[in-house]
């Protein structure tokens, strides 16, 4: 097999540079636009943080307690057993033996979770 | 620039000209985003006008932004409270320029029926420079279209150069406008005096 011509490989080169023209261009003239037709006006509040028109108070750069972790979890889990519970309700009445001790078994899952959090204490605010 | 009988020559013709600043302002004013910020009933009459009936894609603003950074028109939607009146002062400040602003209805204009209260702004007008005034209470959408067209013709006819140019290409105009304190008895102070000119009726300012 041949080495290919080092022509072959200029092509290339030439399409990098038209690349990069073809994306540089319009920045670059957009950038002169601005410099001439759009100077920056700085201020204070314009630099200010934006807060829905109110001014920031300390820092927004805040802790939140890890705590809201285990009521995101507890409120999840309740949260999607609503979902099921409320097709189970509907058909209720017309429901096999199997399908009502599997939902049983669905809600005795989430209520001894539930049971377990509340004796390691995640329920009381500290 | 172009001699006008020319141009309009050469567009019989089927040759079209244009200059760097029309250019510019048509980009412009076809892509004017507004700030999606309402304050009273007068914002339900702008949302409908950006929704499917009125559609305010046409004129290429239906590109609400929820931060003014990114803003270029505010439309004071509704009843300005004194309370209110610093954030909005304060969000037209933080908007880049060029800016504009609609004051859209009774209330923002004038202050509309609750001119005469205690609590009610009478005219955005006193803190920060309204490009166009809608009556009404409130404005159809039919109308803030209207004013939409009317800052289309606005934008279209600033030049970018000489005394007409847009506000932030003026050297000496300022880059934000005053931020009142909301007060013990009114906001203060109670206007810009830098921004509002009132009329003076019969000796005293109305």
């Amino acid at each position: 097999m041949t080495p290919p011509e080092p022509s072959s490989y200029l092509v290339l080169a030439l399409l990098l540079v038209a690349a990069l023209l073809f994306g540089l261009t319009p920045l670059a003239l957009a950038w002169l636009w601005a410099r001439f037709f759009s100077p920056a006006k700085p201020g204070p509040t314009k630099h200010a943080i934006y807060e829905c028109g109110l001014e920031s108070r300390g820092d927004a750069w805040i802790q939140f307690r890890s705590g809201y972790y285990l009521y995101a979890i507890l409120f999840l889990i309740f949260d999607v057993e609503t979902v099921f519970l409320l097709p189970f309700a509907v058909a209720f009445g017309g429901l096999s033996i199997g399908a009502f001790i599997a939902m049983m078994v669905f809600i005795l899952l989430l209520a001894e979770g539930l049971v377990w959090a509340w004796q390691k204490g995640v329920l009381a605010w500290k | 620039m172009m001699d006008e009988g020319l141009r309009s020559e050469l567009g019989k013709q089927g040759i079209f000209t244009t200059t760097l600043e029309e250019l510019y302002n048509w980009g412009r004013k076809n892509s004017v985003w507004p700030l999606g910020f309402g304050l009273a009933c007068c914002a339900i009459e702008m949302i409908a006008a950006s929704m499917a009936r009125w559609d305010l894609a046409r004129f290429g603003a239906e590109v609400f932004r929820p931060s003014p950074r990114q803003a270029d028109l505010m439309i004071v939607a509704g009843t300005v409270t004194k309370k209110m009146a610093p954030q909005v002062v304060r969000l037209y400040n933080q908007m880049p320029e060029p800016k504009y602003v609609i004051a859209m209805g009774a209330c923002a204009i004038s202050g509309g029926p609750f001119k005469q209260g205690y609590n009610v702004l009478k005219g955005i007008d006193r803190y920060i420079p309204v490009d166009v005034h809608i009556p009404g209470c409130p404005p159809r959408p039919e109308a803030l279209l209207h004013a939409f067209m009317k800052l289309q013709q606005l934008i279209d006819a600033q030049a970018l150069t000489g005394g007409s140019r847009p506000r932030h290409l003026l050297p000496e105009a300022p880059s934000e406008f005053l931020v009142p304190e909301y007060g013990p008895h009114d906001l203060e102070p109670p206007k810009n005096p830098d921004v509002w000119c009132p009329p003076v009726v019969g000796g005293r300012e109305t």
